[in-house]
C-alpha cells in the first residue's frame, strides 16, 4: 500500500501507533531499535571529540526509554544516530531489523519520513503555517491526499487536545500547545519510533507535566519512545532509563 | 504544500519581499526598454517607410529623398516608364518646396509637397476634403496653428522670394479644403499638400516636369530588388533605394547604439539575478533551523530545492509582470520625449513593443530568477541536519 493510499484512522491509538510503509520483512522478531558498538566522533577545535563511544543496547517494540546524563555526555548525538539524521563513525543501528547506518541520504530521508517521528526542545514548527498545516507537512511529503491528511491532522490534533486550535499559527499558541502540535506532527506518518530531544526543556513545570502525560498516553497506545532529557519527572515516567556519561552507557535500569 | 511553504516564506518578510519584487521590476523594466529600444528603432524605421506600402524610393542620382534641392527631370516620362513595369502597382510622384503663406505684412513659412492626391502616400486625411482639384490644399494641424487659418479659408501662398525686389514669386490663391496628418514630417512642422501640377506651375519653368521623388509599390511576390535594379538601369540620373536597403543602412549606423542597449540590458538582467540570489540566500540563512527540521522530518533534498527555487521563481515572475507594466509606461513616456526632438517625424517610434522580443527578454529574467535560487537551495539542501540543529540549539 502506498503512502498516498493510506487512510486516516478514526482511532487515536491507530493514529499514534506504529504502521510504517517501509517496514522490512524481518521486522516481526526484531527489536524496535538495536544499536551495536555505536560510536560517533567529530572534529572540534582541531581535536576529535568522541561524543558516543561504542554503545550497545536494544529498545523493544512499545518500550518507553529515557536517556539521561550530564550536558555533553552524548545523549543528543545518540538520539540523532537513532533517528538517522547523523551517521556513526563506527558500529551500527538497526530499526526493526533494518540497518539504517549504511543508508545513503535518499534512503535515510525516506526512512525518517515513514519510520521516525522527531520532537525537539524548541518545537520548530513552521511559523507561517497553521497548526493543522504543520501536522500535514510530513504527510504531504509522503504523498497523502489532501483530504486524507486534513482528516488525519484533525484527528491527531484532537488526540493531543488541540482540535479547537487547528487554524492557529504557532505564534498564537503557548509553548505547551506548540509542543503538542509538534508531537502530532511527529506522529503524522505513523512512525515506528518517536524520538524526543528535551521535549520539556522550554516549558514550565505545569506545561511540562502535560507533555509527560501525553507521552505516557502515547506509549500506552503502543508508540515506542526514546526521549533524551534532563527532566527528572519525564525520566521517571519512562519504563526504562539509560544513564550516559562521557559518551558511554554507565547504567541501564528498568523501572 | 511546497507552493504554500514558498509563499509563506515570502510573506513572512512581506516588506522585504515587496522591495525585492520592486527591484526586479525596475530591472525588468530596464531590460524591456533596452530590448524595445534596440530592436524597436530598426523595426519602427521599417514600419515608418512602409507606412503606406511603398517599398521603393526613387530620388535624383546620388541623393536620398529630400536631402537636397535636386529634382528628377522629365518626370512625366519617368512616371509613365515606371507605371509601365508589370511588377509596379502604384507610383506616387512628389515635389517638395518651401512656401510662404502671406497675410497682411506677415509671411509664414511651411513645407509643401506636390502630390497626386489619387495615389499619394504622404498623409492621411483627418477631416475635410482631399486636394483633388487644382488650387486646393490640405494642411496639417501645425500649419493651422502657425497661420490661424481654418478649412474654407483662401490662402495666399508663394513659393519663392526675390530679395532684389523684396517680393514673393509664384503666388497663388489656394483654397484650404482639408486637414491631414503627414507621415514623414516632424509633428511640429507646418506642411501643405498641393496638387502636383499646381505646385509645379507655381514653381515656374525651373520645376516644370520635375519631381523630387517617386515612391513605388511593387506587386506582392515580385522581387523589389529586381525592380530597383531595373529602375536604375532604365531611368537616367536616378537612385532607387528599397526599404530593406534603407533599413540595413540605418541598422549599420545604429550598431553602436544597439550594442549599448544590449550591454545595459545584460546589466539589468545581472542586477535582477543578484537581487533574487541575495534575497533568497538571506531568507535561507534565516531559516536553516526550519530547513534542518524539515529534512529531519523526512522532506527530501529535491523538495527543499524545489521550494527555494520556487521562491526565486515567484519573486522574478512577480517582478517581471510588474516590470512589463513599468517598462511599457516608461517607454511610452521616453518615446514622447524623444519624439519631440526637432525634425523627427511624428510617426517614428524609438520604443516599439514587439511581443516575441518582450516575452523572450522577460522569460530570460524569470529564468535568471530560477537560476538565482539554485545556489541557496543547494546550500539549504546540503545542510548537515544534526550539526545545524545543534548550532541552532546553542544559538
Amino acid at each position: 500500500m502506498s503512502a498516498g493510499e493510506r487512510r486516516a484512522s478514526a482511532e487515536p491509538r491507530a493514529a499514534a501507533g506504529a504502521g510504517a510503509t517501509d517496514a522490512p520483512a524481518s521486522s516481526v522478531a526484531a527489536p524496535a531499535v538495536r544499536a551495536v558498538s555505536l560510536a560517533r566522533a567529530y572534529p572540534m577545535g582541531g581535536e576529535q571529540v568522541r561524543a558516543v563511544r561504542g554503545v550497545t543496547f536494544d529498545v523493544a517494540d512499545g518500550e518507553y526509554v529515557a536517556v539521561v546524563g550530564p550536558s555533553g555526555c552524548g545523549k543528543s548525538t545518540l538520539l540523532n544516530l537513532l533517528g538517522v539524521i547523523d551517521r556513526p563513525t563506527a558500529g551500527s543501528v538497526a530499526v526493526r531489523g533494518r540497518d539504517v547506518s549504511a543508508m545513503n541520504d535518499r534512503e535515510a530521508t525516506r526512512f525518517r519520513l515513514h519510520n521516525v517521528g522527531f520532537v525537539f526542545q524548541r518545537f520548530y514548527l513552521m511559523p507561517t503555517l497553521s497548526a493543522r498545516e504543520n501536522v500535514e507537512l510530513p504527510m504531504a511529503e509522503a504523498g497523502v491526499s489532501r483530504a486524507d491528511r486534513q482528516a488525519r491532522a484533525r484527528e491527531l490534533l484532537r488526540y493531543v487536545g488541540l482540535e479547537a486550535r487547528e487554524r492557529h499559527r504557532p505564534s498564537q499558541l503557548s509553548g505547551g500547545e506548540q509542543q503538542r502540535v509538534a508531537i502530532a506532527r511527529a506522529l503524522a506518518n505513523r512512525p515506528t519510533l518517536l524520538l524526543a530531544d528535551e521535549p520539556t526543556g522550554e516549558l514550565d513545570a505545569r506545561t511540562g507535566a502535560e507533555i509527560i502525560a501525553l507521552f505516557e498516553r502515547l506509549n500506552a497506545d503502543g508508540t515506542t519512545i526514546v526521549v533524551v532529557t534532563h527532566d527528572e519527572e519525564l525520566a521517571r515516567a519512562a519504563r526504562r532509563v539509560i544513564h550516559m556519561k562521557d559518551g558511554e552507557i554507565v547504567r541501564d535500569e528498568t523501572c | 504544500m511546497r507552493a504554500a511553504l514558498a509563499s509563506a516564506a515570502l510573506q513572512r518578510h512581506g516588506t522585504r519581499t515587496l522591495l525585492a519584487v520592486l527591484g526586479v521590476a525596475v530591472s525588468a523594466a530596464l531590460l524591456l526598454d533596452m530590448v524595445m529600444l534596440a530592436s524597436g528603432m530598426r523595426e519602427s524605421f521599417r514600419q515608418f517607410l512602409l507606412i503606406q506600402g511603398f517599398q521603393l524610393r526613387v530620388s535624383p542620382k546620388g541623393t536620398l529623398p529630400f536631402d537636397s534641392e535636386a529634382t528628377i527631370e522629365h518626370a512625366g516620362a519617368a512616371l509613365a516608364t515606371l507605371r509601365a513595369h508589370p511588377d509596379v502597382v502604384t507610383v506616387s510622384p512628389i515635389l517638395g518646396a518651401q512656401t510662404h503663406t502671406l497675410r497682411g505684412d506677415t509671411a509664414r513659412t511651411a513645407f509643401a509637397v506636390g502630390v497626386d492626391p489619387g495615389v499619394q502616400g504622404d498623409y492621411e486625411l483627418l477631416r475635410g476634403a482631399n486636394a483633388s482639384a487644382p488650387d486646393r490644399v490640405v494642411a496639417n494641424e501645425a500649419y493651422l496653428t502657425l497661420t490661424g487659418r481654418r478649412i474654407g479659408d483662401t490662402l495666399d501662398v508663394a513659393v519663392g522670394f526675390d530679395p532684389q525686389f523684396r517680393s514673393y514669386t509664384g503666388r497663388r490663391a489656394l483654397l484650404l479644403v482639408g486637414v491631414g496628418r503627414f507621415y514623414y514630417t516632424a509633428s511640429n512642422q507646418a506642411v501643405l499638400a498641393i496638387p502636383l501640377e499646381t505646385l509645379q506651375a507655381m514653381s515656374g519653368a525651373a520645376r516644370t516636369d520635375r519631381v523630387s521623388l517617386f515612391m513605388a509599390k511593387v506587386r506582392d511576390g515580385a522581387s523589389v530588388e529586381a525592380v530597383r535594379a531595373w529602375i536604375e538601369a532604365t531611368i537616367p540620373k536616378v537612385t532607387a533605394i528599397s526599404t530593406e536597403t534603407a533599413v540595413a543602412q540605418v541598422e549599420e549606423r545604429l550598431g553602436y547604439f544597439r550594442q549599448l542597449a544590449f550591454i545595459l540590458g545584460a546589466i539589468s538582467l545581472l542586477v535582477g539575478f543578484l537581487l533574487v540570489t541575495t534575497l533568497v540566500t538571506v531568507s535561507v540563512n534565516e531559516r536553516v533551523g526550519e530547513i534542518a527540521v524539515m529534512r529531519a522530518l523526512g522532506v527530501s533534498r529535491a523538495h527543499v530545492v524545489q521550494q527555494i527555487v520556487l521562491e526565486g521563481f515567484a519573486i522574478s515572475l512577480a517582478g517581471a509582470a510588474l516590470g512589463l507594466a513599468l517598462g511599457l509606461g516608461t517607454a511610452r513616456y521616453l518615446n514622447a520625449i524623444l519624439s519631440d526632438f526637432p525634425g523627427l517625424p511624428a510617426t517614428f517610434d524609438f520604443f516599439l513593443f514587439q511581443p516575441a522580443a518582450a516575452w523572450r527578454s522577460l522569460g530570460l529574467l524569470v529564468l535568471s530568477g530560477i537560476l538565482a535560487g539554485i545556489y541557496p537551495s543547494w546550500r539549504a539542501s546540503s545542510l548537515p541536519i544534526a550539526t545545524t540543529l545543534r548550532g541552532e540549539a546553542v544559538a
